[in-house]
């Protein structure tokens, strides 16, 4: 689950983690009563949940409340398209404004769990206000890293390992360190799979402060943060995957034209897979998990024909413990209900498979019954075209 | 012959709610020897004929069982194995989906250390076919043979199964190792199992985006294992970022691409198709070539 990012600095100030002062606004009166409260000269910023927002145009300075207010005008209500919004871009409903600070050197801090050594890991990088991934790739060297050891959290001796190894001032170490284990305590608390400083900032008088900060969170574990769950903000997620979400139905739009309803994670990627082997194009991933009961089946048919690009529909169950008869049973009576036009091509296998197909060819329904995985790519690719 | 489990496996449930009860009850069926479940405040009654126990300990004293599976609840989930580690079960198989993957990062450095060898979380569990079934998969679709089978995938494994069953091709055992991103038993050390599995003449590793585990499993492939490996790796059209059913599914910061793990795969000898419909041909054709003389292999392999 994302966040934003002046949620993720309220998160992270009351773990001691010092983040510049200010407040959001959701309109331009707004910004300028906050400029004005602060007296000073502000940053104001664009709240969405992608990156790239500075290059966009979404984050401007002002000089005065009443510039504050001109330029919130300008970003709030509007769509921002940076290189991570696709080109459609996202809505603004909010900005940050924020007091503006005397910079004297731009830093990375990130936290990710590495998956090789099965712990979460402590990178440092004097690259910052840059895409991290660019020096990823290109300067490796540059980052610096620490892994944790679990149980133990991030160790004051590595803290000042990473804060000496940026090249820190000496009188800024102690501050560092304790910037970066407060950093990490607040990722293991809150159960984040992602913390992000870019830029993490040394001032002209020798504070340090996180300049934007960015928290993903481990959706497996907001059960146990009724808190951050809270945050999560529907508007700035896709509103198919939000309806199927509520069904528990796993959906992810993509842009072609074969609508996928498939049952286990890993069958629908290889389900996209094929489509695409056989020369189509998937529309969606879909995963209506163990239960394709005739109530889901539904729920996921609905879902898949919103999306207007969908000229056919390939089902794709392997029953194992479910069996075909009650999984066709269950297509057609969802079809029937919602008056399913596209063609549809369903694929069965498990027990009662014969019984299955039959349900399905009996039906009186425009549905082409497929034998493997192969058959039911090539018709449905033939189908959509 | 199979690995880790076999018609002697005594197994104990924990976690015997709806779902755990169900698929307990199929194990039974299938032949599995269920000797007792998990069942904290219910220790000596019984539940469909299966003895209760207060605690793996407990279970442990009195009718020792080799293996548990899990299908405690996420929330529980990781405390479960770290009960099940702590009473000295060799085998753990944790079915569970949804488990934090912090829990997941202090189990698996809670085990370091101990007897135990866990398989998942989030996974379908293992099977020798016609010997012993702890997991969810259908037993039906498995028939014995000697080809190993190991995938982080649940109906996807079933797919290849089906498959390799309809052209006569038995397997040894098939092990779901799971769809998190932190799981007990990696490609890798699946591999080493089967490679020194006399009776399992091929290995079939269904993979998929995230993660590095394919190319580490290549790459000790590429120095160990003579017998023919295919494999298949899933997500080859998943967008980057986007996590894909599964918690470890996702292509992160541009690595975890298929194509990157499929060309990783290929450079160690491993047969690599791209289409899901064609592993079982795939198998059936390197079966029928013989285990393939790699000369570097024998030089390094300390044979």
């Amino acid at each position: 689950m994302k966040i934003h990012e002046f949620q993720a600095k309220q998160i992270l100030k009351g773990f001691g983690v010092a983040v510049p002062g200010g407040s959001v606004a959701d309109s331009a009166d707004g910004a300028r009563a906050i400029a004005g409260q602060m007296g000073r000269e502000v940053v104001v910023k664009a709240q969405i949940h992608a990156g790239g927002r500075g290059k966009a145009g979404g984050v401007k300075i002002a000089k005065t409340p009443d510039e504050a207010s001109a330029v919130a005008a300008g970003i709030l209500g509007k769509k921002l398209v940076t290189i991570q919004t696709g080109p459609e871009g996202q809505l603004v409903r909010r900005v940050l404004v924020e007091e503006t600070l005397p910079i004297e050197r731009e830093l990375y801090l990130g936290i990710v769990l590495d998956r090789a050594s099965a712990a979460p890991v402590f990178m440092a990088s004097e690259a910052g206000g840059v895409e991290i991934e660019k020096v990823a790739e290109e300067t490796p060297e540059l980052i610096l890293r620490e892994t944790i050891r679990p149980g133990f959290g991030l160790q004051p001796f590595q803290a000042r390992k990473l804060a000496f190894g940026l090249g820190l001032p000496a009188a800024s170490i102690q501050q560092a360190a304790q910037f970066m284990t407060a950093l990490y305590r607040a990722f293991e608390s809150a159960d984040a799979s992602l913390v992000e400083i870019n830029p993490f900032v040394l001032t002209k008088d020798a504070r340090l402060l996180a300049l934007d900060a960015k928290m993903n969170f481990d959706d497996n574990a907001l059960y146990r943060h009724e808190d951050i769950r809270k945050l999560r903000d529907l508007d700035e997620e896709e509103p198919l995957e939000v309806e199927a979400s509520k069904y528990s139905l796993n959906y992810i739009k993509l842009d072609g034209t074969v609508g996928c309803m498939v049952n286990g994670a890993g069958l629908a990627m290889g389900t996209m897979d094929i489509i695409k082997y056989a020369g189509g194009s998937p529309a969606n991933f879909l995963d209506v998990g163990g239960g394709a009961s005739a109530e889901q089946v539904r729920h996921a048919f609905e879902i898949l024909l919103s999306d207007k690009n969908v000229r056919a529909v390939l089902i794709n169950i392997f029953g194992g413990i479910m069996r075909c008869d009650i999984v066709a049973t269950g297509v057609v009576e969802a079809a029937r209900t919602l008056g399913v036009k596209v063609p549809v091509v369903v694929r069965l296998e498990g027990t009662n498979v014969e019984q299955g197909q039959q349900i399905l060819k009996e039906s009186g329904l425009n549905f082409t019954v497929a034998n493997g995985m192969k058959d039911a790519a090539e018709k449905v690719v033939a189908l959509a075209k | 012959m199979s690995i880790l489990v076999d018609e002697r496996t005594k197994v104990l449930v924990q976690g015997l709610g709806r779902e755990g009860a169900f698929h307990a009850a199929q194990c039974i069926a299938y032949g599995t020897k269920i000797v007792g479940a998990v069942k904290p405040g219910k220790g000596g009654t019984t539940q469909d004929g299966i003895p209760l126990f207060d605690s793996v300990v407990q279970a442990r004293q009195e009718v020792n069982p080799r293996a548990t599976v899990i299908f405690v609840p996420a929330s529980g989930a990781a405390d479960a194995i770290l009960e099940a580690a702590d009473a000295g079960i060799a085998l753990v198989v944790c079915i569970t989906e949804g488990i934090p993957t912090l829990d997941m990062v202090r189990v698996h450095e809670y085990l370091k250390g101990t007897r135990t060898r866990l398989i998942g979380p989030n996974c379908p569990g293992i099977i020798s076919p016609g010997k012993c079934k702890i997991g969810i998969m259908p037993g039906h679709i498995h028939t014995p043979g000697s080809v190993g089978v190991v995938s982080r995938s649940g109906t996807l494994t079933y797919e290849a199964v089906g498959q390799l069953s309809a052209l006569g091709i038995g397997q040894s055992t098939c092990i779901g190792i799971g769809g998190d991103p932190i799981i007990g038993t990696s490609f890798r050390d699946a591999i080493e199992l089967f490679n020194a599995d006399p009776k399992t003449d091929a290995v079939v590793m269904i993979g998929e985006i995230g993660g590095t585990a394919e190319e580490e499993a290549a790459a000790y492939i590429q120095e160990h294992v003579l017998k023919p490996v295919i494999g298949f790796i899933a997500g080859q059209t998943a967008p980057p970022g986007r996590r894909m059913g599964h918690a470890g599914a996702i292509i992160s910061g541009g690595k975890g691409t298929a194509a990157e793990k499929m060309a990783a795969m290929r450079s160690a000898g491993i047969t690599v198709v791209e289409s899901p419909a064609e592993i079982g041909g795939a198998v059936a054709e390197r079966l029928a070539h013989g285990a393939e003389v790699k000369p570097d292999a024998i030089w390094t392999s300390g044979m």
